[in-house]
Parts: structure tokens; C-alpha cells; sequence
């Protein structure tokens, strides 16, 4: 029986709705762009690896599915095979993982590391450009500080791929890019190869809040919408102006603007839409602006309110992000409830775990298990194993990556965590940490914890996740 | 409305407001953590009479018509209390309207109080002590003033009498947020400290001098100079919030100067300086969790800080920094523990350890006869992130665990089940 086999039918059923998103119309253009490739290709490449065995432990495979006394072989970088009782290979290291478990490596679909770095100064704080309500044209990858420390503690606490996001102050924020984490000296060594661009959307108080208080627009929600909406017209103007120009290639093309290049690269399909929302309502009309101009939402991060309306996430395909418990901190967040994840899983629609916290994206192991626990204080029985596809299988599919990474089946990245005892525990710490099979961190191996160059020379202050 | 009515009316407002304490609990069959001389009791009982607990041992008599709470399988411990909360002076962070928390005043400083401020019917007190906060230190947080005021503990009952001690402590802010009231620079802080304390000294020993205005004038209020008073006496606490190892040292000498009962308050930096503290005998009171340089101030922040400290000799007490999840404390001394706090350790740094600091260790923080019966079961391990209370005891009454968000959740729970409800779930049959 293969691992796919193991996922239970109803989820199964959610994998081919998410697998088909609901473009209406089928607008989603599978064809080359009009518009000029990635101008900032990934460089990553996998660190070096040793074929590795690791036996006898409970394995969360990320798709659901739990095995007891497993082994995880991870070869060429590659999940090679995960079952019992499996042969090493010749030359492979073998690890005896009795009483352990093993999970694959978490994925934050959230997170501003390296735009608003440790230290919070403002000299380091590039994360919001709160200069128009519509800054499409920015993107995330080029304020990333790779030397940020946070990229170190999120790995140490198993966190393997993340998506960096502009901050949420625009209606529209800018481009995000999708990391693995990995130690590197330019972003571009850490960008996930072949990951799809997200962009970086805002509902609500933030945005109406930052113009509002200047006297620009928009200042209040219906301002919000329509910004929106003349955005995506405009960029329709723009798509078919290029689309035009490109049948017979006659005369100059037309002027480049990169704010409308990347609303464009939206209607085509090609960059996905995650965007910060609370509230239920204000969900329900960001769904109802998605279809009038064709394109999709990949997630709704925040998502506070998601409980409200499973239904309605799940028809159209998009994903909640959510906090285990966050609440109360602004109006839109007052209706905060802790079962908010396993009330959206219940209810069909694809749930997931977020931190937006660069310590919160430390402990996203305990968050998922706050969260498991409240929905099943409130009787909805889940189990173990597929509250672990909140921190998996789950934003992997939120990112659209979900074929390359998010649980442990044959042919993946072999992105994997090596947990000290259940993941779903306060007490549970990674033990070992690999990403495309290289171990990244090794918490009785000081070699293997990468320090950032700013941590250099602190005079003997040994902070930092041990 | 005629003056009888006035007078029944004040009657009738009287009993609502009075706490009932008719009950009578016997907590049986669980393993109960007195964290007092009894230490650790199997199949241990506790009774609960009149607001008090009155006997706490192993397989005690149930008193006739007392209720019955089985334990059995469970934990008992002393409620959660928050050393540093905001209960009833913040609803909602970023509406202005709902924060009490500081004043921003040119003319009153320590004098500044919470207390009257305080809404007991807060949201966010139900919401917590469901989950076994029940008592708390409210202090003021964020004002203009390096001299923030003053804050009371409160039961998380919301009864009458739920402020238990007022003024329980001052609180002063230093390091990168205190220069920045300051003007600009970290001695500019403690100057302000210092002048205060130097004019509240002057002003204590020369009263019908300065009555008559025959001394210098002084840079606080009178009611600031006043309200700085038993903090020269030592019978108040004077909690400073410093994260470098180096503001914990300047502040160390200069509470010895003036000989103040000193507690640190972020301590991000404290465990470089552990021996000096465990010496002058200074408590901390942190977020275990911090572990990366968020500032420059807090370089040297560790998971392993707690443990340290602790190991030192130094009293340790944790808090969050957000009163909405107040109890998530519980999962910061997890990872305390995580980190070689021991589990005991872990469990008094938010219990006993706050009631220490503020001196009500004698009438809470322990499950001994004779205290305010402070008391909550737990489901299993209260430091595991998947554990919960299942009763919860605020001085000696049965608290309902329900809050508005219990009340959200079951409001749309029909919704995600098969089979949902046709009406939309305004309607309050839902």
C-alpha cells in the first residue's frame, strides 16, 4: 500500500479540488509569459549529503497517515523510501531512532524573517513600503537580510521552507519569495527552486489604518475593495495590451511597469495570491473580487475568522492560515476562538498553522498541537498525524509546492525533522534537521548550528536557540 | 424614587455583589502539588470551605454536603499567577478607547494607579481564567513617565473585594525604553530615578517643612512624592524593567543606595549577572522564551536563561507580555523546563513564585490549610501544551469554564459538522 493510499478518501477528495483551483473560465494561462523569466534565479543548490537510514521510529508522514516503528530512507538528496523494516544501502548512515519520531520539515507560510531581522532597528526594518496602497512592483526577496539570526532558531525548531512576505501596511504589499532554510550569503542561495511567487495582499484595518491617518485613500474598508478592483482592471488593460503585442511582435513593445507586470503574472496563473484577512465577511468579498476578475487565492493568512466559513474556503480552493490562538490584539482579531484550525479542517477547507513571529516560527510544533488539542476538548476527534499536515502537506499546497515537499513520499525533497520525542509536545526539541537530505542541524553537534555573521564577537553572549 | 427604595436598592446591589461562599469542595483522588511542606500528594484531597482551603492530605474524610470534584488521574495545583498583566485595563490593543493601561501625563508619575480603571467584567479575565489564571498583578505598561506607577493584585473572580492588595508594586522602566522617555540616553534614566527617590526621601523626613514651603522645590508631585513613600520603607516592591546585563547592574546599585526591595522585570541579560542577583537577594520576572537578539539590548537572550538563573539561586517568575493569552505561560514554562528548568521549578515560576514576589505568599501560592483557595485540576501535565484545566477554583469559588470565545466556538461548531443546522447561527437557539 502506498502512502497516497493511505490518505484517508475525504482528503483525497480536497487534494483534487486544491489540484484544480477554481479558475473560472479557465483563464489560467499554462503558456510562456509575455513577461521576462525570474530576474533573480535561485542559485540553491543542496548542501552534500550521506545516504541516511533512520529506523524504528513513529513517523508522521505529513499526508495523514501515522507508522509505527518506521524507517525514512533518505538518498541524493531524495525521499528514497519510507515503510518498515527497510535495508541501508551500502555506505549509509544508520540512525537509531527508538523512542523518536520523525516528521517532514515544517513549512511557514508566514513569515518575515530577513525584512524585519533581529535586531528591530529601523535601519534593518524593510518589510512594508508605505509609500502607495499599491506596491506590486516590490518584491520581498530583495530586502531579505540573509544574516538575520531568526533564520538559524526557526531551523533549530525544524522549520525547513518558508515564505517571506512583504508586510501587510499596502492593499497590495509586493511579491514574496519561497526559502529553504538554509544558511547562505545571498538570498538567492536560499530561494526554493521552481517555487511559484506569491503576492502579498491586505484586507481590513492595516491598510485603511496607514492612509486613512495621512488623509489618502483608502481609509475605509469599501475604499479597500475598490482599491483592489482598480488595481486588477488595470491590470487586465495592461495583461492584454502585452497579450496584443505579442501575436505578431510589429513596432516597440509596450512600456514595462513592474506593478502591473506582477498583477498580470496573477491573471495568468502564475504568481499566487496570499492575503492577510480577518475577518469572515471580508473573506467572502475577496472571493467574490477573485472570480469577478479570474484569478485565485491561494490562502487567506490571518484567517481569524476562518471557522466562520469553512464552506465557503473549501468551494473555491483556498487555503486558511491561522495562529493557534491569537486574538483580541485589534477589532478584526475579536473573534478569535482556539479551535480556529481544526473547526476549518473539519469543515472541509484546506487549514494550516502560520507564525508571522520570528518566535513563533520557533515552536510551530507546539502551536499545531494547542490548536489539535482545543478541537479535541470541543469533540472534534482528530488525529496526531493529521494535525501534522498542518505544519506540512498543507502550506505546502497554500505555496504550491506541494508536489516537491510537505510529507515524506518516495521522490520528495527530503526535508525532514528528527524530533527528540512526540512533536506534539511542550517538551519535544528537533534533534536533527535536514534539508534535500544535508543535515542542517544537529542539536548535540555545535558544528552543524549555523551561526549568522552578526552573532560574531558578542563577547561571549551565547543567546540563541541551544 | 423615594429614599426607601434608594436604600433597598443599595441592599440588593450589596448581595450581588457579595462573594457567595456557601460551598463546600473536596477535590479528590489527585495527585496534588502542594509546593509546600507537604510537597507532593498521592490520592491526595483538598478541601475547600468558605473560600479558604481548610485540609489538604492524602484520603481525607469528604465533609457531609460538600461537592465532590474527582481528580483521580488528574493534577492539582495553585492557580496561575500573572506577575505583570494588563486584566481590565486593556479590551482591545488598538482601540485607544479600551486602554487604562498608561497615562501619558507631564504631571503624574508614580502616583499613577490602574487600580479604579480596573473592569472586572473584562473579556479577557473569563477567557484566562478558564484556563487557571486566577490571580494577577495589573501594571501599568507604556506611559510617558520612566516612572510608570503603581499596580494592584487581583482575583480573577471579578467579586467583590477582587482587588486583594493595592499599591502592591511600582514599576520603572529603563534600558532602550526608558532612555527614549528620557531623552536619549540610559543615564538620563536613572537620573530621573535617582532624583525621584532623592526628593521622595527629602519630602518623607521634612514633611511640615515643606508644608510651610521652607524646602526646594522637588521635580515630582506631591502625590508622586508621596506615592513613592513605602518603596523607601521597603515594604513595596520596585519592579524595573532592564534587559542588559549592564542596566541590571547600575539599577542593583543603585537599589542598594536607597536599599529598595528590587525585582527585574524582561531580565533578557539577567543570568550573565545571576550571582549578583541571587546575592541581593533581587527576583526575575521574564518570558523564558526569548532567545534572539530582538535588540541591542538583549544580545545575550537564551532558553536556557531561566534555568540559569534559577540554578543561581535566583527567584524566578514568568510572564507573557499579553494578557489576552495570559495563559500560555504555562507553555513558556514548558519550555523552560525544556531548556533544565527543573519541573517543579517550572511549575512555581508562574504560582508561588509571583505570590513570593509581592509578598502574598502567605495567603496564596501553596494548596495549604489556611489560604485562599486558589485551586485548579488540570487534565494532565499543566506544562504540556495539550493539557487543560478541568476545574478551577478562584478563592474558594467554582469557576465557570466558559468565556465569549466558548461561547463563539459552539455558536458555529454545528456549522462544520455533517448535517448542519438550516438557520444561519445569529438565532440564539444556536
Amino acid at each position: 500500500m502506498t502512502l497516497r493510499q493511505l490518505v484517508p478518501a475525504a482528503f483525497s477528495a480536497a487534494v483534487l479540488l486544491l489540484a484544480a483551483p477554481a479558475f473560472a473560465d479557465g483563464q489560467a494561462d499554462t503558456g510562456p509569459s509575455e513577461f521576462p523569466p525570474d530576474p533573480f534565479p535561485s542559485t540553491y543548490h543542496a548542501l552534500p549529503s550521506v545516504p541516511t537510514l533512520i529506523r524504528h521510529v513513529t513517523i508522521y508522514t505529513g499526508t495523514g497517515a501515522e507508522i509505527d516503528d518506521g524507517d525514512v530512507l533518505m538518498k541524493d538528496g531524495k525521499v528514497a523510501a519510507v515503510g518498515k523494516g527497510l535495508n541501508a544501502p551500502a555506505g549509509a548512515l544508520v540512525i537509531d531512532g527508538s523512542g523518536k519520531y520523525v516528521t517532514p520539515g515544517i513549512i511557514d507560510v508566514h513569515s518575515h524573517l530577513g525584512v524585519y531581522p533581529s535586531p528591530a532597528v529601523d535601519a534593518l526594518s524593510d518589510g512594508n513600503e508605505l509609500t502607495n496602497p499599491d506596491t506590486a512592483q516590490v518584491r520581498a526577496e530583495n530586502s531579505v537580510w540573509p544574516q538575520d539570526p531568526g533564520f538559524n532558531t526557526a531551523r533549530a525548531g525544524g522549520v525547513t521552507t518558508l515564505e517571506i512576505l512583504p508586510g501587510s501596511g499596502n492593499l497590495i504589499g509586493g511579491r514574496s519569495v519561497v526559502l529553504k532554510n538554509v544558511p547562505s550569503v545571498t538570498t538567492e542561495g536560499m530561494k526554493f527552486p521552481g517555487a511559484p511567487y506569491g503576492l502579498k495582499m491586505a484586507c481590513g484595518e492595516n491598510p485603511k489604518r496607514v492612509y486613512g491617518s495621512h488623509g489618502q485613500f483608502p481609509s475605509t474598508l469599501m475604499g479597500d475593495v475598490a482599491g483592489y478592483r482598480q488595481a486588477w482592471a488595470d491590470a487586465e488593460a495592461y495583461d492584454r495590451e502585452w497579450k496584443s503585442w505579442m501575436k505578431d511582435k510589429k513596432g516597440n513593445p509596450p512600456a514595462r511597469d513592474l506593478k502591473m507586470e506582477t498583477l498580470a503574472e496573477v491573471l495568468n496563473g502564475r504568481v499566487r495570491v496570499q492575503m492577510h484577512c480577518y475577518r469572515a465577511n471580508e473573506m467572502a468579498t475577496m472571493l467574490d473580487v477573485a472570480k469577478e476578475f479570474h484569478y485565485h487565492i491561494a490562502a487567506f493568512h490571518h484567517a481569524v475568522e476562518s471557522y466562520k466559513i469553512p464552506a465557503l474556503l473549501a468551494a473555491n480552493g483556498t487555503c486558511a492560515a491561522m495562529w493557534a490562538d491569537w486574538w483580541g490584539f485589534k477589532m478584526e482579531a475579536w473573534d478569535g476562538v482556539r479551535e480556529n484550525i481544526p473547526m476549518v479542517d473539519a469543515g472541509g477547507a484546506c487549514a494550516m498553522i502560520h507564525s508571522d513571529d520570528q518566535n513563533g516560527i520557533q515552536r510551530l510544533n507546539q502551536e499545531v498541537a494547542k490548536a489539535w488539542a482545543a478541537g479535541n476538548r470541543a469533540g472534534l476527534h482528530v488525529d496526531a498525524a493529521r494535525a501534522v499536515m498542518w505544519m506540512t502537506l498543507n502550506p505546502a499546497k497554500a505555496l504550491g509546492i506541494d508536489e516537491l515537499t510537505g510529507s515524506l513520499e518516495t521522490g520528495k525533497m527530503a526535508d525532514v525533522v528528527l524530533w527528540n520525542g512526540n512533536p506534539l509536545s511542550v517538551y519535544a526539541k528537533a534533534e536533527k534537521v535536514y534539508v534535500d537530505g544535508a543535515l542542517v542541524y544537529d542539536r548535540d553537534d555545535p558544528k552543524t548550528q549555523a551561526h549568522s555573521d552578526f552573532e560574531l564577537g558578542m563577547m561571549g553572549q551565547t543567546g540563541g536557540a541551544q | 424614587m423615594n429614599r426607601l427604595s434608594i436604600y433597598i436598592g443599595m441592599i440588593l446591589a450589596a448581595l450581588a455583589a457579595a462573594p457567595v461562599q456557601a460551598d463546600t469542595y473536596a477535590i479528590t483522588g489527585g495527585t496534588v502539588y502542594t509546593l509546600g511542606a507537604a510537597g507532593k500528594i498521592n490520592h491526595g484531597t483538598v478541601i475547600i470551605k468558605d473560600g479558604k482551603i481548610t485540609a489538604v492530605g492524602a484520603d481525607l474524610p469528604v465533609p457531609a454536603g460538600a461537592k465532590v470534584i474527582d481528580a483521580t488521574g488528574k493534577l492539582v495545583t495553585p492557580g496561575i499567577f500573572d506577575p505583570q498583566s494588563q486584566f481590565g485595563v486593556d479590551e482591545v490593543d488598538q482601540v485607544e478607547e479600551t486602554q487604562d493601561e498608561a497615562l501619558n501625563s507631564t504631571r503624574y508619575s508614580t502616583a499613577f494607579d490602574p487600580v479604579d480603571g480596573i473592569n472586572p467584567r473584562s473579556v479577557l479575565i473569563p477567557v484566562n481564567r478558564m484556563e487557571g489564571v486566577t490571580r494577577a498583578m495589573v501594571a501599568p505598561a507604556g506611559g510617558s513617565s520612566v516612572l510608570q506607577g503603581r499596580g494592584a493584585v487581583i482575583a480573577l473572580d471579578g467579586l467583590d473585594g477582587f482587588v486583594l492588595k493595592d499599591p502592591a508594586a511600582l514599576f520603572v522602566t529603563l534600558g532602550e525604553a526608558g532612555k527614549k522617555l528620557a531623552g536619549g540616553a540610559r543615564d538620563g534614566s536613572l537620573l530621573v530615578l535617582r532624583e525621584a527617590l532623592q526628593d521622595a526621601k527629602d519630602f518623607g523626613a521634612n514633611r511640615a517643612a515643606w508644608e510651610k514651603a521652607a524646602r526646594r522645590p522637588y521635580a515630582l508631585s506631591r502625590l508622586d512624592l508621596e506615592a513613592l513613600q513605602p518603596a523607601l520603607r521597603g515594604e513595596m516592591p520596585v519592579v524595573v524593567q532592564a534587559d542588559r546585563a549592564s542596566d541590571i547592574r547600575a539599577v542593583l546599585k543603585l537599589a542598594a543606595e536607597f536599599k529598595l526591595k528590587l525585582v527585574i522585570s524582561g531580565g533578557a541579560e539577567a543570568w550573565m549577572v545571576a550571582d549578583d542577583l541571587a546575592r541581593a537577594k533581587v527576583p526575575v520576572i521574564l518570558n523564558p522564551m526569548r532567545d534572539l537578539p530582538e535588540a541591542f539590548e538583549s544580545l545575550g537572550a537564551t532558553l536556557t536563561g531561566a534555568a540559569k538563573l534559577q540554578k543561581a539561586g535566583v527567584l524566578v517568575a514568568f510572564e507573557t507580555g499579553d494578557s489576552h493569552k495570559s495563559w500560555n505561560v504555562k507553555q513558556y514554562a514548558g519550555n523552560a523546563v525544556a531548556y533544565g528548568l527543573p519541573w517543579l521549578e517550572g511549575i512555581k515560576a508562574i504560582t508561588l513564585n509571583p505570590a513570593r514576589i509581592y509578598g502574598m505568599d502567605k495567603s496564596v501560592g501553596t494548596l495549604e490549610a489556611g489560604k485562599d483557595a486558589d485551586v485548579v485540576v488540570w487534565s494532565g501535565d499543566p506544562l504540556e501544551v495539550t493539557s487543560f484545566a478541568d476545574a478551577v477554583f478562584i478563592r474558594g469559588q467554582a469557576v465557570p469554564l466558559t468565556s465569549r470565545q466558548t461561547e463563539l466556538r459552539d455558536r458555529y461548531l454545528p456549522y462544520v459538522k455533517p448535517n448542519p443546522p438550516a438557520l444561519p447561527p445569529a438565532y440564539p437557539s444556536h
